[in-house]
């Protein structure tokens, strides 16, 4: 039994309010909450849980639209509830840090790096300028962050984003507080930047003995960087318990079902044994360029009917720019696209009604794909009346079906609009819009990567059983490995605009590797508490930053 | 020391002490503040100074208290979804919906309100008011009252057509430039560039003068000058919206273009424009009051405020009020047209909804 440290921070039935429809409702539900010195404590939930509102009012701020109503937050002896703000604002940056979750929108681009690093302990009066930039060298040093007495002169753009975090995680020791908060701060990132920054997170912290509040939707890295963890449920707590315990044996029921997941497994479908089967999509050595740039480099690759190509690599790569060379949007220099052995016109303008009804899309971000001043039954209905030249009664039929088979329900949604509705129900609109158009092949662009993982997971299961029902085939573009273990058929590493390697599932996913499969691979965060540990062991520390770059 | 100043200092002391014993701050500062003005001007001005700030607060007491009346009558006939829109007014824009409104009516109704046609010699020139005429004779002998309710018709009705015919050209030209990019896109930028290189005002007397001063031209000359600017406004709103997915989404759907720009851009864009419109509604008033002024736009015997002015001027030097009626009533509609605009503006910048 590790000694009792002393309390830093201690949440009492804290209850927030937000303002919304003319009046105050409350949003998170008396929330206990006890950090000691040099802990990490995870919060991890759905969105609109209340996490990141419970982060913030740990440093007794609500943001905009928001208010503390009732509890007390007791920081250190002091009580933040009732502090004047003058002097929670001589608290926030030098006591208690935040880390947000887009280094690239939290830095301001128009200053250098390390000027706004030092800008708080100047401003503190804890440093001169020349010490508060030597000691920013040693932090940016002790992140191993590439060229650390030069890095901190470069302007935002001009640093990776992986790299912008880990500098943003230095400028928030800047001032040594006792407290870090961070948001979601490695959410954005491919899987291999990922671990550098975990790894780079969790050595600070440990280094300096801060204690930190670590908010994330991804299981697997809480259990990498947190002492205790939390389970908050629409402002409520689920259940706290030390991390070891909570993932050998989770006592309640919601988090059980946050715990399994990832356990969604579809058996391997193998490629028609007949030797004149067609595929239904077939890239064949495609070159593409913007502009000058040359993006992908000789593509191949084929889809059959029925069955799911997942396309895999870090941000980059050319897998969107794939999907839009088979969609038409941008015309390959070189090469062609074959559907059904037969080949295709580069130009989407160029393709016939029939052509393009075939191939369908599913957009990443369905805020965006989905048109705001539209209501549900013409977003769906609209495919099915320009291709199907469907109207009236028929045409309300056809929708109803096709809100019946993404599971909602017609009366309910036909004649809302997209944004009264939750991310996974937008998710399912912009699926109901592609199967509008009966197509039998569908590019799914990161449909998950922008959803909580209990959502998530009922896409990929509405998507299989689509699969089953209308022998679709998918071209699954992601760089979420854990999704590729579930749902694909047969796997496409790409890196640098080149096919690497590629084969059926299983085949991929047991050694031996190409070097860079591997390292997507063992980058994919485990459950497994001492996972980052034994891979960072295994790398050899040092050789993080040369890893990624293989 | 009469009765009236007595009773004028009386009421704002009781009014403020009422302010500051119910704890309302902000009233009382500003009836307080008021009385300190009121004895320093009371000592310099005398009575007739009291009289006229106690005029002047009587009256902003009183088109507060219309457009309050104004907004509940509204929120109480308009549909659910509007009244709930019309609950966030302000009592600026009720105001400023209370004025058009009245402006609307006088012009729909002007046979029916106006006492004399608009063309009717009734009296000798610059004949003061009396119980026939509310405000006197213009230098012909026709009735101003009948005029001003005549003049709302066609300034107001000229303004309404030229602003709505740039409005349809400019958006439609900045909503396919935005759609079609390329050479198209360039081209209709540069157009619009060349026209908005040359003054307004000078533009438009070289044209009307070239052309004439029929009503036809005025109002295409005038589409003209202000489509250039409704076209860089559209280009821009409907910018941020061809590069969303869903627009892609449609492009790859096979839909062309008449229906990306009605169904797809048009309901995403309509909140800038519309207060666009109400502001460019202001400035083409006001260049269409202008031209006449000058004695190229509504050609006489047609009333209009514009002409008004200037055909009455000449009042001015012997110390009568009535030319400026036709142009307080040009100032009172700009005035409210903007109070409305500001606060469609406030709506569409996006600080209500999340």
């Amino acid at each position: 039994m590790v000694p009792r440290k002393e309390v830093l921070l201690e949440v009492k039935d804290l209850r927030i309010e937000g303002y919304s429809d003319e009046q105050w409702v409350e949003i998170v539900h008396g929330v206990d909450l006890t950090l000691h010195k040099g802990e990490v404590l995870g919060l991890i939930g759905e969105s609109g849980a209340g996490k990141s509102t419970i982060g913030l009012a740990s440093m007794g701020f609500a943001r905009d639209g928001c208010r503390i109503s009732g509890g007390s937050i007791e920081f250190d002896g002091m009580e933040l509830t009732t502090t004047p703000e003058s002097d929670l604002r001589a608290l926030r940056g030098s006591r208690i840090a935040y880390v947000a979750q887009s280094a690239a929108a939290s830095f301001n681009p128009a200053h250098r790096i390390i000027d706004q690093h030092t800008e708080a302990p100047i401003q503190y009066r804890i440093q001169k300028r020349v010490e508060a930039q030597e000691d920013a060298m040693e932090l940016y040093h002790r992140l191993r962050l590439p060229n650390p007495n030069e890095i901190g002169f470069r302007y935002p753009h001009q640093v990776s984003g992986g790299q912008l975090q880990r500098a943003m995680t230095a400028m928030a020791m800047a001032c040594r507080p006792d407290l870090i908060i961070f948001d979601e701060p490695t959410t954005a990132l491919d899987v291999t930047t990922q671990i550098e920054v975990l790894a780079a997170i969790r050595d600070i912290v440990d280094q300096f003995n801060t204690a930190a509040i670590y908010i994330t939707h991804d299981l697997a890295v809480v259990a990498q960087m947190a002492d205790t963890i939390k389970v908050l449920l629409k402002g409520e707590e689920v259940e706290e318990a030390p991390t070891e315990q909570m993932l050998d044996s989770p006592s309640e029921d919601y988090t059980k079902s946050l715990w399994a997941v990832r356990s969604f497994k579809r058996p391997q479908k193998d490629r028609p044994a007949a030797a004149d089967a067609v595929p239904i999509v077939s890239v064949k050595n495609v070159d593409a360029a913007y502009g000058k740039i040359q993006v992908l480099d000789d593509v191949s690759f084929d889809i059959y009917a029925g069955m799911t190509v997942a396309v895999v690599g870090e941000s980059g790569s050319g897998k969107s720019t794939t999907a839009r060379c088979i969609t038409g949007l941008l015309p390959p220099t070189k090469g062609e696209i074959l559907f059904n052995g037969e080949s295709l016109p580069p130009r989407y303008q160029d393709r016939s009604k029939d052509q393009l009804r075939q191939a369908q899309m599913i957009y990443q971000m369905a805020d965006t794909a989905l048109n705001p001043k539209i209501r549900i039954s013409e977003i769906i209905g609209r495919p099915a009346q320009f291709y199907g030249n469907l109207h009236g009664a028929e045409l309300k039929n056809r929708v109803d079906e096709l809100l019946d088979l993404i599971e909602l329900d017609p009366a309910k949604f036909y004649n809302r609009f997209p944004p009264e509705l939750s991310g996974g129900q937008k998710q399912r609109i912009g699926i109901a819009r592609a199967l509008a158009a009966e197509p039998s092949f569908i590019i799914c662009d990161e449909v998950t990567s922008a959803l909580d993982q209990l959502v998530a997971e009922g896409i990929l299961k509405l998507l299989d059983k689509l699969q089953e029902d209308l022998n679709l085939a998918y071209m699954f573009i992601t760089h979420d490995l854990a999704t590729v273990r579930s749902i694909a058929d047969e796997v496409v590493v790409m890196q640098k605009g080149k096919v690497v390697e590629q084969g059926p599932k299983d085949k991929m996913f047991t050694p031996p590797h190409h070097p860079y499969t591997d390292l997507l691979l063992s980058s994919v965060p485990e459950m497994d508490p001492n996972w980052l540990t034994t891979l960072l062991e295994e790398r050899g520390t040092d050789s993080i930053g040369e890893a990624a770059k293989v | 020391m009469n009765s009236f100043v007595i009773g004028y200092y009386a009421l704002l002391i009781g009014a403020s002490c009422l302010a500051a014993y119910f704890k309302q701050r902000q009233i009382f500062l500003l009836i307080f503040s008021l009385t300190l003005i009121s004895f320093v001007t009371g000592i310099i001005g005398g009575v007739p100074a009291l009289r006229f700030i106690t005029i002047a607060a009587g009256l902003l007491a009183l088109a507060a208290g219309v457009s309050y009346a104004f907004r509940e009558f509204l929120i109480i006939i308009a549909p659910d979804g509007v009244a709930k829109e019309l609950r966030t007014a302000p009592l600026t824009a009720a105001f400023g919906m209370f004025v058009i409104f009245t402006y609307a009516i006088a012009g729909i109704f002007a046979p029916v309100i106006a006492p004399f046609g608009e063309a009717e010699v009734i009296s000798s020139a610059f004949a003061p008011a009396d119980e026939n005429m509310l405000l006197g004779a213009d230098q012909l002998g026709r009735d101003m009252f009948s005029r001003i309710i005549y003049g709302a018709r066609n300034t107001v009705g000229l303004a309404l057509l030229a602003t709505a015919l740039a409005f349809i050209a400019g958006a439609l030209a900045g909503l396919l430039a935005a759609t079609k990019g390329g050479w198209f896109d360039q081209f209709m930028g540069r157009a619009a560039d060349v026209i908005m290189s040359i003054p307004s005002l000078i533009f438009a007397l070289l044209m009307l003068s070239i052309f004439g001063t029929s009503l036809v031209v005025i109002v295409v000359v005038i589409a003209l000058i202000y489509s250039p600017r409704v076209f860089r406004l559209t280009r821009a709103v409907a910018g941020n919206v061809v590069v969303m997915d869903y627009i892609e989404a449609a492009k790859l759907r096979g839909e062309g273009t008449w229906y990306l720009i009605r169904k797809e851009i048009l309901p995403n864009s309509t909140a800038p424009l519309i207060a666009e419109f109400g502001l460019e509604f202001c400035f083409v008033f006001l260049l269409i009051a202008g031209l006449s002024f000058l004695g190229l736009g509504i050609q006489p015997p047609t009333a209009d405020w514009g002409s008004m002015v200037r055909e009455n001027a000449t009042l001015i030097s012997f110390g009568e009020l009535t030319p400026l009626i036709p142009a307080a009533a040009i100032a009172l509609l700009t005035v409210a047209v903007n109070f409305v605009v500001d606060w469609m503006l406030f709506r569409s910048s996006g600080l209500k909804e999340v």
